[in-house]
């Protein structure tokens, strides 16, 4: 008996010693993500808190809704409803041209299946300003695309393709086609590929596979894709800022433009303060079904 | 070749013909656009045209004599090594740290230093832009470091993540047990098992800063202005032919690190680590 004692006493110490210094531990560890921490809150976090608070007054420094108000003025409605339109347009192109290169993608053995990733990664690595230059050349009233239809005699005067909201719709898919393919295949590629074999075992078409078995399997992966590329749609500068030509007031170039063009912080603000409620909407209504955060594999 | 069966679920690869073909498609559109302007860009004529009629360097002259196009690549390439530096030390600690700790602050912290990643970066730039107005830190090196910096932690973040999750802890704690102290522990132990992922973290940051847009246009201008900065004043004003000499050297850039980062991954996958 007392030899058992003496065996498991010392067992119970160590446990509550080595407990103490792990919590320790813990919080000197968690140290080390506060230089990190501090930096995005100073940069990123403080800085918007303080322009949402700002939203709250109007100009003579009172409280009020006046920021919010003026957001149901038509022009902001309208920019709103473009906002929604591009980034519905650009998500459809972008699932209608991705999702037979995701299945492909999957289907393929793993050496042609990395050469053509390849081809998905490259322009996902090329600089966004870059490729809207490209498409500006290429689309212009005197670019490439219009000479050679002019000269095979399609149409007899140059298409207005660019500085528009075609140039914008174009551009965008170009960019956003990559964050559609990537989480795409990557839930295509976790599909278990005996159950298109079972189906077909028990007598189905390989149409009848694909649309019993693998696309609904496909479709949470589908719509994390769906969800990521909507919402970066939403908040996209760049492309409408160049290949819309001023033309089409998405939400994020007329949060640009009240700052730098009208030094409007309150309205900005309110802009910016919707904008980030609907994102963060979106994707805490997705979030609930699967971890949309997983999607993202590389570079934005 | 065409009648053998590609899957397993013996469709023939005549079967799958249209779908090759519409692959072949969506792919041209990825690729084109970000190959066509290295060919224009060797065009004599304002207008660049494809393919050129008359070759010349006329553009890559513009560029390289311009002593604004020069200055503002230095300034990209400038913050650029300041950010990789900055924040891949930053990205690593916390990383590291986040990764040790089992701390109830853990989840908020980390999904706090994710938040760069996944907010508009027109949000980040505005927001940047008026607390460096207060602080007279708009078109300054300093703030552009500071702004790229922490748009790069989550990349560094991630990288290292994925390194530290496939390292063994056990490692290092054998080294403490054998008395090393935590920062030489870390050090000696660690930092050579993941220093692949470090490397990786290390390019995402520089990609991060020297690619950025959004934030340059609003925090840098006159002779801070960074190399994207000038080249978007320059397309969104007039389309100056030089803008496509220097779209084809950032394509070529491009391809060299795509290049050197399947290098990197492939040796990390050779190496007996587990990393």
């Amino acid at each position: 008996m007392t030899v058992m004692v003496q065996e498991v006493k010392p067992a119970i110490i160590n446990n509550s010693l080595l407990q103490r210094s792990r919590s320790l531990q813990g919080i000197s560890f968690i140290g080390l993500s506060l230089p990190a921490a501090m930096l995005v809150a100073a940069v990123l976090i403080i800085p918007f808190s303080w322009l949402a608070w700002l939203s709250l007054f109007d100009a003579t420094g009172n409280l009020s809704t006046e920021n919010y108000v003026r957001l149901l003025r038509p022009a902001y409605v309208e920019s709103f409803l473009t906002t929604f339109k591009v980034a519905g347009l650009v998500t459809a192109i972008c699932v209608l041209l991705g999702y037979p290169v995701a299945y492909l993608l999957s289907q393929l053995p793993q050496r042609a299946a990395q050469i053509l990733m390849v081809f998905v990664i490259l322009p996902f690595w090329t600089s966004v300003l870059v490729r809207t230059y490209a498409w500006l050349v290429l689309l212009q009233r005197q670019g490439i695309i219009n000479q050679w239809l002019l000269s095979s005699g399609l149409i007899s005067e140059p298409l207005p393709l660019v500085h528009n909201m075609t140039g914008t719709v174009i551009g965008m898919v170009h960019v956003m086609l990559p964050f559609l393919i990537l989480p795409l295949y990557a839930s295509m590629k976790a599909i278990d590929p005996v159950l298109l074999r079972a189906a077909a075992n028990c007598g189905a078409s390989p149409a009848q596979a694909f649309r019993q078995v693998f696309l609904p399997l496909s479709l949470s992966g589908l719509s994390a894709g769906i969800a990521l590329t909507f919402v970066l749609c939403l908040g996209f500068y760049l492309t409408p800022a160049l290949l819309g030509g001023g033309r089409v007031a998405m939400w994020s170039t007329q949060i640009a433009d009240m700052v730098a063009k009208f030094a409007n912080w309150g309205a900005a603000s309110a802009l910016s303060v919707v904008l980030l409620i609907v994102t963060g909407a979106i994707l805490g209504g997705v979030n609930r079904f699967m971890r949309v955060s997983n999607a993202w594999g590389g570079k934005p | 070749m065409l009648h053998r069966p590609a899957t397993s679920t013996q469709i023939t690869h005549l079967q799958r013909l249209w779908l090759y073909g519409l692959v072949g498609l969506v792919i041209a559109f990825l690729i084109i656009p970000c190959l066509i302007v290295v060919p224009m860009s060797f065009s004599d004529s304002q207008y660049l045209e494809f393919p050129p009629r008359v070759w010349s360097l006329r553009w890559y002259e513009a560029y390289f004599f311009s002593s604004e196009w020069r200055q503002s690549t230095w300034v990209s390439l400038k913050v650029g090594a300041a950010t990789t530096i900055l924040a891949t030390i930053l990205g690593t600690l916390a990383s590291y740290g986040l990764h040790k700790s089992g701390n109830l602050l853990k989840p908020i912290i980390s999904s706090a230093l994710m938040l760069p990643m996944m907010v508009p970066l027109i949000f980040v730039a505005i927001g940047v832009f008026f607390v460096y107005a207060r602080l007279g830190l708009n078109n300054t090196i300093t703030g552009l470091v500071l702004a790229h910096t922490t748009l790069a932690i989550p990349f560094v973040m991630i990288a290292v993540g994925n390194g530290l999750s496939g390292f063994d802890m056990n490692l290092e704690r054998a080294a403490r047990g054998l008395g090393a102290s935590p920062v030489r522990a870390f050090l000696t132990v660690t930092l050579p098992q993941i220093h692949i992922s470090v490397l990786s973290g290390m390019l995402f940051a520089f990609v991060t800063s020297f690619d950025e847009v959004v934030v340059s246009i609003f925090v840098s201008s006159g002779a801070n202005s960074t190399l994207t900065k000038r080249m978007f004043a320059n397309i969104r004003d007039q389309v100056d032919p030089t803008v496509a000499a220097i779209s084809s050297i950032l394509v070529v850039l491009s391809i060299v690190v795509l290049v050197a980062g399947q290098f990197i991954q492939r040796r990390s996958r050779a190496s007996p680590s587990p990393d």
